[in-house]
């Protein structure tokens, strides 16, 4: 019995300290990395693939062109808008109200950001509005807008700014509530404050939460925007996308309504993929703050 | 009488941080917390002097205050005479948390921020970081970012950064208690070996005698709820290698006495230990 419950006493030993090794072969530098982002390419574009021919063949079984065109015939429909410049044209004008709606709200964020992280009053003023704002479309207010800016791009930049301002608002002071305050304090330490504190502290610790603020304002301002321009159209003659879907299922063109929607999706990943990917990539991912 | 003799009675030695009757509160749960009371010492110029006492002294408090990140409710600061009212760059802060080196700065930059941001010329804060870097053998890991770094690392990093901005007073918030005991001992080492060869002053804060005892020249204990002073005692005859001794093990007993023990054996234990030669 006391056998198993204490163990036998052993002979110790020490062992010479051996070299250490030779290195361990590097991971051949860049194949591995290559070769997965290569393989995250064409998974993905596998996915897109495999999606493009389920709905081809849904719609050659369902055979009806008005109702639901073949993945084809929309890339046709495409393909023939962007080489005509007709839907490139409809697409720089929906970009540009988009850009100048988008940095409109970012500014107007901002301010209201800097409201909310100075002082407590500002702050519950903040709380208040985000709460208020934040649930509510925009493109409810597309009826107001148009009342007080009549049919023009005036209500598309408002409703637009109000899409964008009270999500990134919301990441934005929460972001700058959670910078730790270690952080702060080191900073105080080093003699910083004001202006320096926010822009060499602050911004840089609140990034993770600003970056996707962005990502949320800009994903609702491009919805907010197809929406709007579906309602009403054109802005002086000039139509958007939006418009460009709504025209064309007025004249029964679905496969130019599908065309449409594909660009507004391919637009988004492009954005995503390119913009919003490659600066989390040079910032956050290389330091570490997110995986 | 000689002009060299005056000269030397007007510099008459002076301590760098003089503390007078400091109590100090702060905002807590049931209102305002006293976290010190009435605490007065000196420290003087080349010291390594440690705050000790159980979690509820002050002494983290006591040295966000000397870093003027707290102003006291009573009683004064003064370092070198000069009344402490905010933080400063002449008193660099080594935090226990691993998130006081900006993620987003390399390792290099990380030590260079501070001088940056106090006006030295990039080309000086480049020299001046790689000496220190050089100095806590982190010479390597001058362009990796802080979260490819090991704990201890990451500590010799801040270190580095405090070092190299030559601060009046350094100022040391439990700075190991995050690393393993491992690397405790070897942080306890290089940091000893640094002090060795550039002599700075030091305000270390520990809640481990043996640290207090290793690191330390000169060892404030306070006592919890509110924090108290409850005695000054010197440590410079001890190191790393006198760890095991029994000088070393009275001592350790002495402190755990002065503060959890025993009210009755006070007058004893305030008796010098038996001397060294």
């Amino acid at each position: 019995m006391t056998a198993l419950r204490e163990p036998p006493i052993r002979p110790e030993y020490v062992l010479p300290l051996r070299p250490p090794g030779a290195a361990l072969p590097a991971p051949a530098a860049t194949a591995p990395g290559l070769a997965l982002a290569s393989f995250g390419w064409l998974r993905k574009s596998a996915i897109l693939l495999a999606i493009a021919l389920l709905w081809e063949a849904l719609a050659r079984w369902f055979d009806n062109d008005l109702l639901l065109p073949g993945a084809w015939q929309t890339a046709l429909a495409l393909a023939d808008g962007l080489r005509s410049g007709e839907l490139v044209g409809y697409v720089s004008v929906s970009l540009a109200v988009l850009t100048q709606g988008f940095v409109l709200g970012v500014g107007v964020s901002f301010l209201l950001t800097w409201l909310a992280v100075s002082s407590r009053l500002g702050r519950e003023l903040i709380d208040t509005l985000t709460s208020m704002f934040n649930p509510l479309p925009a493109i409810a207010l597309l009826p107001l807008a148009l009342l007080w800016f009549g049919l023009g791009q005036g209500s598309l930049l408002m409703v637009l700014v109000h899409s964008v301002v009270w999500p990134l608002t919301l990441n934005a002071s929460a972001g700058f509530r959670a910078v730790p305050e270690t952080l702060r304090m080191a900073g105080r330490n080093y003699g910083l404050g004001g202006l320096r504190m926010v822009l060499q502290i602050l911004i840089p610790a609140a990034l993770p939460s600003i970056l996707s603020g962005l990502k949320i304002g800009w994903a609702f301002a491009w919805r907010t925007l197809i929406a709007a321009e579906l309602v009403f159209g054109s802005t002086s003659g000039q139509g958007g996308l939006g418009w460009y879907i709504f025209q064309s299922r007025n004249e029964l063109f679905t496969d130019k309504v599908f065309a449409g929607l594909a660009l507004v999706i391919l637009i988004g990943l492009v954005i995503e993929h390119l913009v919003f990917q490659t600066l989390e990539r040079v910032t956050l991912r290389r330091w570490g703050m997110q995986r | 009488m000689s002009p060299l003799n005056l000269v030397q009675n007007l510099t008459r030695p002076e301590p760098l941080l003089r503390a007078e009757h400091v109590t100090l509160a702060y905002a807590g749960e049931p209102g305002i917390v006293r976290a010190l009371d009435d605490a007065s010492f000196e420290v003087w110029r080349g010291d390594r002097f440690v705050l000790l006492g159980p979690s509820g002294c002050g002494k983290s408090t006591l040295l966000k205050a000397v870093g003027g990140f707290i102003a006291p409710l009573a009683g004064s600061l003064r370092l070198g005479g000069e009344l402490i009212r905010a933080p400063g760059p002449d008193r660099i802060v080594v935090f226990q948390e691993f998130d006081q080196l900006p993620p987003w700065k390399t390792v290099k930059q990380n030590v260079m921020f501070p001088l940056l941001a106090s006006g030295v010329k990039r080309a000086d804060a480049d020299t001046r970081a790689r000496h220190w870097l050089g100095k806590v053998g982190l010479a390597r890991f001058a362009d990796a970012y802080p979260h490819t770094l090991s704990g201890g690392m990451k500590a010799r990093v801040a270190i580095a950064r405090a070092l190299a901005m030559q601060p009046a007073m350094l100022l040391m918030d439990e700075p190991f208690a995050a690393l393993d005991a491992l690397t405790r001992r070897s942080m306890q080492e290089e940091l000893q070996t640094l002090w060795d060869e550039s002599g700075f002053t030091m305000l270390f804060v520990t809640h481990s005698i043996e640290e207090a005892l290793v690191v330390g020249n000169r060892i404030l204990l306070l006592s919890p709820h509110p924090g108290r002073v409850r005695a000054e005692i010197n440590s410079h005859q001890f190191n790393l290698q006198s760890a095991g001794s029994h000088e070393f093990q009275a001592a350790t007993q002495r402190i755990h006495a002065l503060l959890f023990g025993a009210g009755e054996a006070e007058p004893s234990a305030l008796q010098p230990l038996a001397v060294l030669p």
